[in-house]
């Protein structure tokens, strides 16, 4: 299933956020948005799937979602939304039950995507007793087990320390080559950008209009932290956004 | 570099950090009974405290023995705590409701806050009479009393809590697709029950407050109309020793609600 954006437009009473957004999200793809700060592109995020409605434009659904999908539009967010009072086990049966999945099909999407993220030991744990990059290896976990056709993630590694945002890269690089999956990437770091993205899509400064779209053939597999090629990229994204994001900066915020 | 060591002449800087930070400090508080307990035995007995401003502890503790020796304890508790049980759970389990359907919905929250502020000013002890004539000089009246007493405190409570769950956590149940009744029972309640365990400790305590006020008229037996009537023959040991009751009864609920809030809320930091 391809995703397609038509014509985004978004704006809060005067205030003009997104404008004239079109943009092809194809399958197996990794579609990397970076922006200056409020330039709209978690807002864009939130319309992909159906979390906000925009002024104008909509939002495609091209082909039909696998049949064993139970939600093809899955997030993974910023603060990782997991429930405190249910154990990690129960965080992740929280999205099945409402499918009806309980008992021991339920067990078998839990341990095998338990086993995919590598928290197999940590089923029972409460996540108050996890580190900040566990729990967002929890909140993948969950969006894994509702077999998403495009995974919509919200800056995910954004709430994380360096080291831990390195891992959390290669994890899910390591998944991605097991599995390709669809994605929107939402993110301010350029870095993370580069090494987990197809194709990067640079916003301007609000009112957010699409600047350009690097694309970066490099498999995924094969990039690695500080490449020289990448950092070109990097380098060439940051001369993309260095005004924008320096006029963003002395904006005042009067939303 | 040992050599840098070396004690150097200096101004050790000054701690000032520490305090604010409560521990647990198990005896201080039976302690304080204890203290003020032998104060006023000491007084009694010495007699810088008349007889007619405090009673002797030791007289209320025989009235005490007394009230337990004679059985007459429990032909007054259990009434009472019957009233306390039925009326508190009828106005909590009210309350609750009412406060959830605040919370979730803006019609009922723009028609019923308004209304819950106008009713919670309202000493409830003053609607007596009109209870009496709607529910009946028995059980009726007592029970809709301490209902109503405990119903305003836990809606204000409820709703509050509902309105502090996080909305990312709604938005994250809504974003997999879950149906409103899970995102209410799985999300909202449970992360609402901080509060709403806590506006109980409050109506709670109200309840038992009301419980004298509801055993006023048309009771034989019960703690308040043991203590209303002891007061009304100025019998202090009697007085006393039925409040020193009223007092255990709320720190047993307090305790009871601080093991529930143990039991449920393991999962907070």
């Amino acid at each position: 299933m391809d995703l397609q954006l038509d014509r985004i437009c978004h704006a809060y009473g005067d205030t003009e956020v997104l404008r004239d957004i079109s943009l092809e999200i194809p399958q197996g793809r990794i579609i990397c948005l970076v922006g200056p700060s409020g330039c709209g592109k978690s807002t864009l995020l939130r319309m992909i799937g159906g979390l906000e409605r925009p002024s104008a434009g909509r939002v495609l659904q091209v082909g039909e979602p696998p049949k064993d999908s139970l939600n093809p539009l899955t997030y993974v967010f910023q603060d990782f939304a997991l429930l405190p009072w249910r154990s990690v086990r129960g965080n992740i049966s929280l999205v099945l039950e409402d499918h009806g999945i309980k008992g021991a099909a339920a067990d078998q999407i839990i341990e095998d995507v338990l086993a995919r993220t590598k928290l197999s030991d940590f089923a029972k744990a409460l996540p108050k007793q996890l580190s900040g990059g566990m729990k967002q290896r929890v909140a993948i976990a969950r969006a894994l087990a509702v077999n998403p056709s495009v995974m919509l993630m919200d800056e995910p590694l954004s709430a994380l320390d360096s080291q831990t945002r390195e891992l959390l890269m290669d994890d899910l690089v390591a998944l991605w080559t097991r599995q390709p999956f669809t994605a929107v990437y939402v993110t301010h770091n350029l870095a993370e950008a580069v090494r987990l993205g197809h194709a990067i899509v640079v916003l301007s400064r609000r009112p957010g209009e699409i600047r350009e779209v690097v694309e970066i053939d490099k498999p995924l597999a094969e990039r690695g932290y500080g490449d020289r090629d990448l950092e070109e990229v990097q380098k060439h994204l940051w001369t993309l956004m260095r005004d924008e994001a320096r006029a963003a900066d002395e904006e005042l915020l009067d939303v | 570099m040992s050599e840098q060591m070396k004690p150097q002449s200096g101004i050790e800087v000054r701690f000032r950090g520490g305090g604010f930070a409560p521990k647990s400090r198990r005896w201080v508080g039976p302690l304080v009974f204890v203290v003020l307990i032998a104060l006023m035995e000491w007084g009694t007995r010495s007699g810088w405290i008349s007889a007619l401003t405090l009673p002797r502890p030791s007289d209320v503790l025989a009235t005490f023995q007394d009230l337990w020796s004679t059985g007459m304890l429990f032909k007054h508790l259990a009434p009472s705590l019957t009233r306390l049980a039925v009326g508190a759970a009828i106005g909590a389990s009210v309350g609750v409701s009412v406060g959830i359907l605040i919370g979730l919905s803006s019609y009922i929250r723009a028609g019923l806050v308004p209304l819950v502020a106008a009713i919670f000013p309202i000493p409830k002890i003053a609607l007596l009479p009109l209870f009496v004539i709607w529910f009946g000089i028995d059980e009726g009246s007592k029970y809709a009393l301490i209902a109503f007493g405990t119903f305003t405190p836990t809606v204000v409570a409820t709703y509050g809590a509902v309105d502090n769950v996080d909305r990312s956590l709604i938005r994250m149940g809504q974003s997999f697709g879950l149906s409103w009744q899970s995102i209410v029972r799985k999300i909202v309640l449970p992360g609402a029950m901080p509060g709403i365990l806590s506006g109980l400790r409050i109506s709670l305590a109200i309840a038992i407050i009301l419980l004298v006020a509801a055993e006023m008229l048309g009771a034989e037996y019960g703690i308040g109309a043991y203590i209303l009537e002891a007061g009304s023959l100025y019998d202090l040991e009697r007085l006393f020793a039925g409040v020193v009751i009223l007092s255990l009864l709320g720190v047993v609920v307090s305790t009871v609600i601080g093991w529930i809030e143990r039991r449920l809320l393991g999962w907070r930091i």
